[in-house]
């Protein structure tokens, strides 16, 4: 019983004040580069902040599912090229129609995460272990698959449109929305319902704050360890369809280090480390500090150098603010 | 001990008896050593098969990479040396162009194997230093290709002239914009030998030349397609009357160009390097002015013929400049361009 009212607590009542400081953080940020550059507050520029988020956002999303059940991820970034790759691999050198070969691309995302939560909950393996293998190995598959050579979509125009189309655009002129900005909006909202509203979300939940009293409770933990990763995967694959629609090409050599933002992401918006404690909200916000301030940054023609100095102390200081926020408790 | 010696000693031996052979089989090279037409190449690999029973040299090619399509150019190029000079070559490189202790890792175990010469693309032009003094003392020929390194121990460097060539880039952009407004330049990276030259030969060029043009912004995307787009995007943010970018390598121009697209500003003139399928089809189209094109088989193949040479004992030239080519839709067809540009 208790592991069911737990997660509840940890997604309603604890991360509230997390949740409203991060949230607090981003609007600051846009207020600052609002007062700093005429640039910065317009509809373009807004467009261009959400779009370079989509897809650290997607992969963010799937990373805070594991995180949440104390895991952790590091093969999304190569999962994305992976994805990437196949679905290029299906849709270009085999010519199957696009939607199935996007379909095929998720499902090794999905495979590659099964994979990754069968090592960890059958073979035993510390899952930062397994994942830093599993990432290593899909980054050597992608090149093996592609020849080391960019998979370019050109004569699928269709598959460009999946990610940089607007349906919004045709249906009120003038507001052209890229349909990428749609689907991590949706995928958010499906992310945001696993975890407050399903099984999945509940148990991993319970994992993390306690796997062994999780255990001991009659739930079968290696296999909803092994969902939850199989989910990240999904999200990865995802992402990494997104990334080839944007760019029209699945390059093989991108997306490695990508899973460093997405974590930084899920980190900044209050997701705990070791496990029990995160919420979808508070990892878009996070993804979302991380684009303002590159953008913003940029926009002020900050040196690149420090560009990611800054991001880097912003991680910091907001792992930090949740230390201290725990301790006070 | 002793038997790694003796091994060492007869090794040397063969590889001297192997240098004579190879000297006197080849008369014909010297008169016209640059550039062996497809003939005498066939013919000076005929004349080495004997030589092939006693020991073919190896040359191991260390390249600052492999997963991009200019380095499989650079390999094709040097594949083809090493078949016309009948030389056995390896061809292996990090994968990231920042990995410079990844390299010098491949360049300790190229030394371990004895070869008859090294080909080099230093990523690091000071790290490689003591490595190189090593394969001085043991009298192992090195020959530079695509950037060069603050040394004299290599006996040649095969490369483009970065800073002409983006120099270059400036004066099209220049032309192209009517010689006055905003530019910006978008930079692989700030710390290689290339990101370095062609930021700065297209950066003083514009500075020497045109007063009236202006670089508002130089970024660097790390050569990542997708974090190219973003930082270009906020650039147009950023100064919306800007006139025209370049891209110093092809995964910033593909990067510029994206970004150009997704805000519909085709008023943008976008300037890139090297080639790519990508590349190519928007200079076809249009959307891209231009491109500079390196000579990437040029290059593999001059640092390979130059190492057999300099395996061979044969003098040959310092610095071996493999040339630059600008080209748009006007004349990337032409013959002396189109082999140029990969896929």
């Amino acid at each position: 019983m208790s592991t069911k009212t737990k997660p509840g607590k940890v997604i309603f009542n604890n991360d509230a004040a997390q949740k409203l400081m991060a949230f607090a953080a981003l609007i600051a940020l846009f207020i600052i580069f609002s007062l700093a550059s005429p640039n910065f507050f317009k509809f373009d520029n807004i467009v261009s902040i959400v779009l370079a988020t989509c897809v650290n956002g997607v992969l963010a999303l799937g990373i805070t599912i594991v995180l949440l059940t104390g895991g952790i991820d590091l093969s999304i970034g190569t999962s994305l090229t992976f994805s990437a790759v196949i679905a290029g691999v299906c849709i270009v050198n085999l010519h199957l129609p696009v939607f199935v070969g996007i379909l095929i691309g998720v499902g090794t995302g999905a495979l590659c995460g099964c994979i990754n939560g069968i090592i960890i909950s059958k073979m035993k393996l510390p899952a930062f272990i397994a994942t830093l293998g599993m990432q290593m190995v899909l980054k050597g598959l992608s090149l093996v698959i592609s020849g080391t050579k960019p998979i370019y979509f050109n004569d699928v125009k269709v598959f460009r449109e999946i990610a940089m189309g607007s349906i919004l655009g045709k249906i009120i002129p003038g507001f052209e929305i890229p349909n990428s900005v749609l689907i991590f909006a949706a995928v958010s909202i499906i992310a945001g319902l696993i975890i407050t509203k399903t099984i999945v979300g509940r148990y991993g939940c319970a994992i993390g704050s306690n796997e062994e009293a999780t255990r001991l409770s009659g739930v079968n933990v290696d296999a909803w360890k092994i969902a939850i990763y199989s989910i990240c995967g999904v999200f990865s694959g995802l992402a990494g369809i997104l990334m080839a629609s944007r760019l029209n090409s699945a390059q093989p050599a991108l997306g490695a280090g990508y899973e460093t933002e997405a974590i930084a992401a899920a980190v900044i918006g209050g997701t705990s480390m070791s496990g029990g404690e995160g919420t979808i909200m508070g990892t878009i916000i996070g993804a979302f500090i991380i684009s303002v301030l590159t953008n913003g940054l940029r926009i002020l023609s900050v040196p690149q150098e420090w560009q990611t100095v800054v991001t880097g102390v912003i991680v910091i200081a907001a792992v930090y603010m949740d230390i201290l926020r725990r301790r006070k408790k | 001990m002793k038997m790694r010696k003796t091994v060492t000693v007869l090794l040397s031996l063969l590889l001297v008896l192997s240098l004579f052979a190879g000297c006197g089989s080849k008369p014909a090279e010297s008169t016209q050593s640059a550039s062996p037409d497809p003939s005498q190449g066939a013919e000076s690999s005929q004349s080495a098969e004997p030589q092939e029973t006693a020991k073919k040299l190896y040359i191991p090619v260390l390249s600052k990479g492999f997963q991009h399509q200019f380095w499989q150019a650079v390999k094709m190029g040097a594949e083809k040396a090493a078949k016309d000079y009948n030389v056995e070559i390896t061809f292996e490189g990090p994968e990231y162009e920042t990995q410079v202790d990844k390299q010098i890792e491949m360049f300790e175990a190229a030394l371990a194997k004895n070869p008859d010469a090294i080909c080099l693309a230093a990523l690091d032009s000071k790290a490689c230093i003591p490595l190189l003094e090593r394969a001085q003392a043991a009298g192992i020929p090195v020959i530079g290709f695509d950037s060069g390194v603050d040394s004299d121990i290599p006996l040649a460097t095969a490369s483009t002239d970065n800073i002409l060539a983006a120099g270059y880039a400036a004066d099209k952009m220049a032309e192209l914009i009517g010689g006055e407004g905003e530019v910006a330049v978008v930079v692989h990276d700030q710390t290689s030998g290339t990101g370095i030259g062609r930021r700065d030969g297209f950066v003083n060029r514009i500075k020497e030349k045109y007063p009236n043009i202006k670089i508002v912004d130089i970024q660097y995307g790390g050569g990542d397609h997708l974090k190219s787009t973003d930082l270009t995007k906020t650039i147009i943010q950023a100064y919306p009357n800007i006139k025209g970018i370049f891209g110093a390598n092809e995964g910033s121009a593909i990067g510029v160009l994206n970004a150009v697209t997704e805000l519909n500003r085709d008023d943008i003139v976008v300037i890139g390097y090297d080639a790519g399928k990508q590349q190519k089809d928007a200079v076809r189209s249009g959307q891209m002015a231009g491109a500079i094109t390196q000579d990437p088989i040029g290059i593999g193949y001059k640092a390979v013929e130059a190492a057999v040479k300099a395996a061979n004992g044969e003098t040959i030239e310092k610095n071996i400049d493999t040339g630059f080519k600008y080209y748009d839709k006007t004349n990337m067809d032409q013959e002396d361009i189109a082999p140029l540009l990969y896929d």
